[in-house]
């Protein structure tokens, strides 16, 4: 374990010395990601502007929300960083054959191949995200208690273990179709519905669309989970208030199992490419 | 002069030939890229009834409900008209790798020329999509008051047709920048993150307050989606809407002269090299 905490400082150091060796593109990297996200905010204090709260009785008004989306930025950020360039890669490992040298190095494949690469640039939004936080809890006089301190970062890390499982088991399938971009559309788009708080989801079409993204692809539970812990404390008494993070937990594991089996027979179905 | 035509048709048939290649991806891509409507539809019933529980009524700037759902699949088909991917990109490009030089040796003339493969890119496009756009609006049939009368159906046709020939005159004129600059692409970013909020593309303009509402109204980006979507809902009539429309031909003529003059001095300045 020591070891791959070693390898993975390794190729944390690696990527940002690469990262540093281009400083005008990790500058302008940086620009475009969290412009992008203060474009997103603005429109988002626009809607306050008409509208005391997202849904009506659901607790999200404008600084509770902004807890909510500087939670998906912590876990975006975190999950683009680690992740999103090596899922990426992965099809491309595959077309050309270079999956092999992953396989014969005495490590974990799924390991090597899901954290070779760290994007430190997507890391801008994770700052960004800090802010938007320290600003919004100014703006609510709200201190959180030590539940809260425990419980919020256990929850991020289970969105970045949900997040993660699902990219990685979509990377996989490259082995199996040869190219993944559509893939990577179809994570944009799932993905997209993560972005709201999950009452939004609601009346004859929304109920089963948030049940099916909560229960059966629980993208929906992986901002949602950790926002709710921090801005709506959950309250022991009742215990209809745990079952939501309680099964977030039970989420994290079932994806993290689904995403290795899937990751080990995509392997087994490897043929190789090229000489 | 029939000399001529018959290589405007040749560059048009091969052109769309090259389009068709890949059209299942296509129909398959373009319905795919409706799916983020499905979250603006939830997050903006979660906004109305958030204003309707303080007591602001039902309505932001004029717009329902159903309102605000009609504009954005309607942006959709302005943007279908007005975007133009790469093509700014691709002349940089063109004149940063020397590739250029294949207009300038040619008795072709580039912008006409790539004006006709963007509307043999387009033909098809509308073509492939038709299916999966009727598809989308037969089953959100229910957020249109009905189809707007003849004047101003034919001030909406004409709206959006400007925007396609705005589009490409805009972007053409950004593109050829790179006769000075070589590298565009910082340049490009921020006409998209500009043109993401300020086109219409997000949320109605209208909703912008103060010296914001004001900018924007200065310049040309609503043209490329908000225009045509608020003609077709009928909350631009009268004056405003001749208006309107002599503006955005205003535009259309100003950066088709602007691309030609750009052009004009651009290749004066332009120093090809190599093979």
């Amino acid at each position: 374990m020591a070891n791959y905490f070693h390898v993975f400082l390794t190729f944390a150091r690696n990527s940002l010395i690469r990262d540093m060796t281009f400083r005008a593109n990790f500058v302008i990297d940086l620009i475009s990601s969290t412009s992008w996200m203060a474009i997103n905010l603005a429109f988002y204090t626009l809607i306050f502007r008409y509208t005391p709260a997202i849904g009506a009785g659901t607790g999200w008004a404008k600084y509770q929300f902004f807890l909510f989306l500087a939670t998906g930025l912590f876990i975006n950020s975190l999950v683009q960083a680690l992740f999103m360039t090596n899922a990426d890669e992965l099809s491309e490992l595959v077309r050309t054959g270079t999956l092999d040298f992953a396989l014969l190095k005495p490590i974990d494949t799924q390991f090597l191949v899901s954290l070779t690469r760290i994007d430190w640039s997507a890391l801008g939004n994770f700052v960004l995200g800090l802010g938007l936080m320290g600003y919004s809890m100014y703006q609510l006089h709200y201190l959180p208690g030590l539940v809260q301190i425990v419980l919020y970062p256990l929850y991020v890390l289970c969105g970045i273990a949900i997040y993660y499982s699902l990219m990685i088991a979509l990377a996989a399938t490259s082995v199996w179709l040869g190219r993944n971009q559509t893939l990577f559309d179809f994570w944009f788009y799932i993905t997209n519905f993560s972005r709201y708080p999950m009452e939004i989801y609601r009346g004859p079409w929304g109920t089963p669309l948030r049940q099916v993204f909560t229960f059966c692809l629980p993208v929906l539970v992986v901002v949602n989970v950790p926002a709710q812990v921090l801005v709506r404390p959950v309250n022991p008494q009742l215990p209809a208030d745990w079952f939501l993070p309680g099964f977030a937990l039970f989420a994290t594991v079932a994806s993290l199992l689904g995403s290795r089996w899937v990751f080990q027979r995509a392997l087994r179905s490897y043929r190789s490419a090229s000489s | 002069m029939y000399a001529r035509a018959a290589t405007w048709w040749t560059i048009l048939r091969i052109s769309l030939e090259e389009r068709l290649v890949y059209r299942g991806d296509f129909a398959l891509g373009t319905l795919m890229r409706f799916l983020p409507i499905v979250t603006q539809i939830f997050l903006w019933s979660a906004v109305i009834s958030g204003m309707e529980a303080a007591g602001s009524g039902r309505q932001i700037v004029g717009y329902s409900y159903h309102d605000i759902i009609a504009y954005y699949l309607l942006t959709m088909i302005s943007r279908a008209f007005s975007s133009m991917p790469s093509l700014a990109g691709g002349i940089a490009r063109d004149i940063r790798d020397g590739t250029i030089k294949k207009y300038l040796i040619q008795p072709i003339d580039m912008l006409g020329f790539l004006m006709l493969y963007r509307l043999a890119h387009k033909v098809v496009y509308y073509t492939v999509a038709a299916a999966p756009f009727a598809l989308v609006f037969y089953l959100c049939r229910g957020y249109f008051s009905g189809w707007p009368g003849g004047p101003t159906f034919l001030a909406y046709l004409a709206a959006l047709l400007m925007s396609f020939l705005l589009g490409f005159f805009l972007e053409a004129t950004l593109g050829m920048l790179g006769f000075w600059l070589l590298e565009v692409n910082s340049l490009l970013f921020v006409y998209m993150l500009l043109n993401f909020f300020f086109s219409g593309h997000m949320f109605p303009i209208d909703m912008l307050p103060g010296v914001w509402g004001t900018i924007v109204r200065q310049i040309p980006l609503e043209y490329l989606a908000y225009f045509p979507a608020a003609v077709f809902l009928g909350k631009v009539t009268g004056s405003a809407l001749w208006i309107g429309l002599a503006t955005e031909f205003a535009w259309v003529v100003f950066f088709m002269i602007a691309s030609r003059v750009v052009f004009h001095l651009g290749t004066r300045h332009y120093s090809g090299y190599g093979g």
